[in-house]
């Protein structure tokens, strides 16, 4: 029988390994795991690549992981947010890497890893300080920069509703990163609102089948 | 000498922007003063508000009891759904404005030359942390980009110059400047002025501004 629910976050983090990288969803606070990320802070795991559009605010989320010195290095479109001190200090003083990118680069080449592309042209950042050493080359008259899929070793996300199989609907506007993220993970653990029983999500309904799922939590606390 | 003008505040400034979108467009609005605009939607017209973060369809900014952490804008405030509204992930927004899809985004600025260009992701202090979220994607997918800025910095610097001194979101992208004391359009590299708040004249504006500008017929 498939079953990828978990008993709790700690058990569905357990075997992250130092030097993971590791993909967060959420658009500030929207769709941001959490819970998921107290786990893996609690769970020990150093030396992180995080993948995820902000790097943390107000001392919350990855903030926290930034601020235990467990992140070596984070790829991002926006570190810059209300209260993201700790972020900002650990940059000027050089003991945190940031790789910007433009914000639908970023997304592109998560979708990019997730669908098996190894790269792709895009007109985004031609001409920018962002497309410095990055190889440009103009198509259809205009110019493009060759950018690489993303991959990561764990998708941590926050989707609403889930089945055991793992099928997963998302609410509002914090779906954001969670159905590309899904696709690009080698293990992906989803933090969800709530369970039901298969076939209880119209299957036209879905928005990640349930093969992009490693594992499932749910949410101790529901967040609306 | 006693100002004879009275500067448009931001919800006058994001007023005037609705009256230049036309029925049935899909307009984007960045971080910062353009969100405002999804306040002033006029109800006699379908304007498609698209937000990067998966939104087609916004309304206007949440207050009390519609406020949902689950529904925000870019500039992460929270936000409400029109009726007909979409959703969806991260690269189908993109795919939306890399693609072409949209008609008008409006973005904020630090500086906006002659030329169009638009510099708008970081300035030279090498204290501040870079930051470019959707707008090069946005600069350069949009088939028209419109600024909504104040005309001055806080030191009193114009935003608007001749050549941008600040690295560059995208080159030769913006069409239409709205600021507190005037709109401008851009074209044939120089800046028209489109209007004037009451009792500011070009002379004053070219003053404030350190920029000689044409005038629209």
């Amino acid at each position: 029988m498939l079953n990828k629910i978990f008993t709790n976050a700690e058990a569905a983090l357990a075997d992250v390994p130092h030097g993971a990288t590791i993909m967060i969803s959420g658009f500030g606070g929207a769709g941001l795991p959490v819970e998921l990320i107290d786990a893996l802070l609690e769970q020990g795991a150093k030396d992180l690549t995080i993948i995820s559009n902000n790097a943390g605010s107000k001392g919350a989320g990855i903030a926290k992981l930034v601020q235990a010195r467990r992140v070596r290095k984070v790829i991002c479109s926006f570190p810059r947010q209300p209260g993201s001190d700790i972020f900002d200090q650990l940059y000027r003083e050089g003991k945190i890497e940031l790789e910007l990118l433009p914000q639908g680069t970023l997304a592109e080449r998560v979708r990019a890893g997730g669908a098996g592309i190894g790269a792709f042209f895009t007109p985004t950042a031609a001409g920018t300080e962002l497309a410095k050493n990055k190889e440009v080359r103009e198509i259809d008259g205009v110019q493009q920069v060759l950018e690489y899929a993303l991959h990561a070793d764990y998708a941590l996300i926050k989707a609403n509703v889930s089945d055991r199989w793992g099928n997963l609907t998302y609410r509002g506007s914090a779906r954001n990163f969670g159905p590309i993220m899904a696709t690009a993970g080698k293990c992906t653990i989803a933090q969800v609102n709530c369970l039901v029983q298969l076939g209880d999500i119209d299957p036209e309904h879905v928005v990640t089948p349930s093969v992009f799922v490693s594992r499932v939590v749910l949410s101790k606390q529901v967040s609306f | 000498m006693k100002q004879s003008y009275t500067p448009r505040t931001p919800e006058q400034v994001a007023q005037r922007v609705v009256q230049d979108i036309p029925d049935g467009a899909c307009v984007n609005l960045g971080i910062g003063r353009p969100m405002l605009v999804s306040n002033f939607l006029p109800p006699d017209k379908d304007i498609l508000i698209q937000s990067e973060n998966g939104i087609l369809g916004m309304g206007h900014i949440a207050s009390g009891a519609e406020i949902d952490p689950d529904y925000v804008n870019a500039g992460k405030q929270s936000i409400t759904l029109r009726r007909g509204a979409a959703l969806f992930h991260h690269a189908d927004s993109f795919a939306m404005i890399r693609g072409g899809h949209i008609d008008i985004c409006i973005l904020g600025a630090f500086q906006v030359s002659a030329a169009g260009d638009l510099a708008n992701w970081r300035t030279m202090d090498p204290d501040a942390i870079p930051a470019v979220g959707g707008a090069m994607d946005l600069a350069h997918g949009a088939k028209q980009v419109f600024v909504m800025t104040d005309l001055l910095t806080k030191d009193g610097q114009s935003k608007i110059v001749s050549h941008c001194t600040y690295p560059l979101t995208a080159r030769g992208v913006v069409t239409r400047v709205y600021t507190e004391l005037a709109t401008l359009a851009i074209s044939n590299g120089k800046f028209w002025v489109v209007d004037l708040v009451e009792g500011l004249t070009q002379a004053q504006l070219e003053e404030v501004s350190g920029l000689k500008m044409e005038k629209t017929s």
